[in-house]
């Protein structure tokens, strides 16, 4: 990208560019293929030639594609083209723009896969290419499931009170599909809940954003140079990111201050203990535990269950933790790691190892697989 | 969301009901069935779900590291391996039980008399090559 506009810049105006297509009458599917051809236009020429008004050329690019896409659909069906004239602009806010992008893009009719895709293309301003190669799939096969997609939402009725929890969901996917390909997707995720936040206003907003940053300040302790994980016990907190907790606290009190607890702002109050703590020894447990006591409280989850677990381990030792594991399903994903770390906390070596063991066998990532095999071996090697 | 490997073999799944071999076959039937699973892949192309596919030729060798400035060994094949892979499949899927059910349809190509041949395919999750940004 030259002097004009980085690339996250360009990004940004892509919503912008989307509402003012459909303000001009495109329907929500041809608007955001249009805008697509002209942000890969842009990403070609702008190195060279860089536009004096990023946002205006964007527009004129391509509402001229849309014309000529619309044109030779007409043409097509011999039908007449009426852009423009039948739907009178209304006034509306760049605000509600922006959020009616954001729920048309999560909307509960699609599949978590498809709106993933199409949120972080038309909300995300990324190519097809660069969605394609973070999700390791060809990039036909993401242009086919964005193209499906937006057929599903481009008619749809949209309820701005009870779907931002679909948004969420689908913003907490993006965090946590992580990295691969040259785009960083927990950046990304992160970009695209600062400004749901700042869209919304809304609490969990705030608390899905406070979570992010929380998680993402301990990102460059997470794992080793070598991709291997580090375990929050062992992570050098001089590592931790402290502006990004500063603020991801910072989001979070404000959003706890207006009394209207939800999963987002819960799992974030309990991503702050820890980053509240200098070590593992030194985390308050006891309110970690309340906490998740909320959690559960509001989602009725296994998962947060069976993370609670590990909390009421820490807090008043292992056979506490074990005890509250014991009415959890076997079959979660992570149990055995669960019950191996608890075994182990508890004393019992032998049983912890061979659940390390099974955990590994049980593990979804390959670092994950890695550290239980680790963490298995080095229990038969002191037994 | 998640990958999954669908794996067909020559040898080592368990052998279907009423199973006929393909060189018993027609070569109507043998065309119908090399167009039912190009059909498959075309429309797991179109549903945004496919991500690879590739056959493997029955015959292939073993090989194996011998020690420094030694030719590496190679042996096989070996006619009585018990477990032979055909070709697999990679999808990118929402859900294990879309896994599963993309799985059954590709068994339910046709083959003698047009009926489906309710091959067993293995289906294999891939793992993440990361881990998740809240672990």
């Amino acid at each position: 990208m030259g002097a004009a506009i980085d690339e996250a810049s360009l990004r940004d105006l892509i919503p912008q560019v989307i509402a003012v297509l459909r303000r001009r009458g495109a329907d929500f599917a041809a608007a955001e293929d249009a805008v697509q051809e002209a942000l890969v236009k842009a990403l070609e020429v702008w190195p060279a030639d860089p536009p004096q008004d990023p946002r205006a050329w964007l527009v004129t690019v391509a509402w001229r594609r849309f014309l000529d896409a619309a044109r030779s659909a007409s043409a097509r069906r011999a039908r007449e083209l009426r852009v423009g004239a039948s739907e009178a602009p209304a006034e509306v806010s760049g605000h509600d723009d922006t959020l009616e992008l954001y729920l048309r893009c999560a909307h509960p009719s699609l599949t978590p896969s498809s709106a993933v895709a199409l949120t972080l293309r038309a909300v995300g301003g990324l190519t097809t290419r660069q969605i394609a190669e973070a999700y390791l799939v060809p990039e036909a096969t993401m242009a086919q499931r964005i193209s499906r997609a937006k057929r599903t939402v481009s008619e749809v009725s949209l309820d701005r009170r009870g779907a931002l929890g679909t948004v969420l969901r689908v913003l907490y996917l993006v965090f946590n599909a992580g990295y691969s390909g040259d785009v960083d997707l927990s950046q990304e995720a992160i970009r695209l809940a600062r400004r749901l936040h700042v869209v919304t206003g809304h609490p969990e907003a705030a608390g899905l954003l406070a979570l992010m940053l929380l998680h993402h300040a301990r990102r460059p302790a997470r794992t080793r140079s070598d991709g291997t994980l580090v375990p929050l016990a062992e992570q050098d907190r001089s590592l931790w990111d402290t502006p990004l907790v500063a603020e991801g606290v910072a989001v979070l009190q404000a959003a706890l201050a207006r009394d209207r607890l939800g999963e987002y702002q819960a799992q974030a109050a309990i991503a702050a203990l820890h980053c509240d703590a200098r070590s593992t020894a030194d985390t308050d447990w006891v309110q970690v535990v309340g906490w998740y006591d909320e959690l559960v409280a509001l989602t009725d989850s296994p998962v947060h269950r069976l993370n609670r677990a590990v909390a009421v381990g820490e807090a008043d030792g292992g056979p506490a933790g074990l005890a509250a594991l014991e009415p959890l399903d076997p079959r979660l994903p992570r149990y055995d790691a669960v019950a191996a770390y608890l075994h182990e906390l508890a004393g019992d070596t032998d049983r912890a190892a061979d659940l390390y063991a099974a955990a590994a066998d049980r593990a979804a990532s390959i670092p994950e697989r890695d550290h239980l095999t680790r963490q298995s071996a080095r229990l038969r090697s002191v037994t | 969301m998640a990958r999954y490997l669908l794996l067909k073999h020559y040898r080592g799944a368990p052998t279907p009901e009423g199973f006929v071999p393909m060189d018993g076959w027609t070569p109507e039937e043998f065309d119908d069935h090399v167009q039912y699973m190009r059909d498959f892949a075309e429309k797991l192309r179109e549903t945004g779900e496919f991500v690879g596919e590739q056959a493997l030729a029955p015959e292939g060798r073993w090989v194996r590291f011998d020690g420094e400035g030694r030719p590496p060994v190679t042996d096989g094949p070996f006619a009585e391996t018990k477990d032979l892979i055909a070709g697999y499949m990679v999808i990118d899927v929402d859900s294990e039980e879309r896994a599963y059910e993309l799985a059954a349809e590709l068994s339910a190509a046709p083959g003698k008399d047009g009926r489906p041949i309710h091959e067993w395919l293995e289906v294999r999750p891939c793992l993440e090559a990361t881990l998740p940004a809240d672990a």
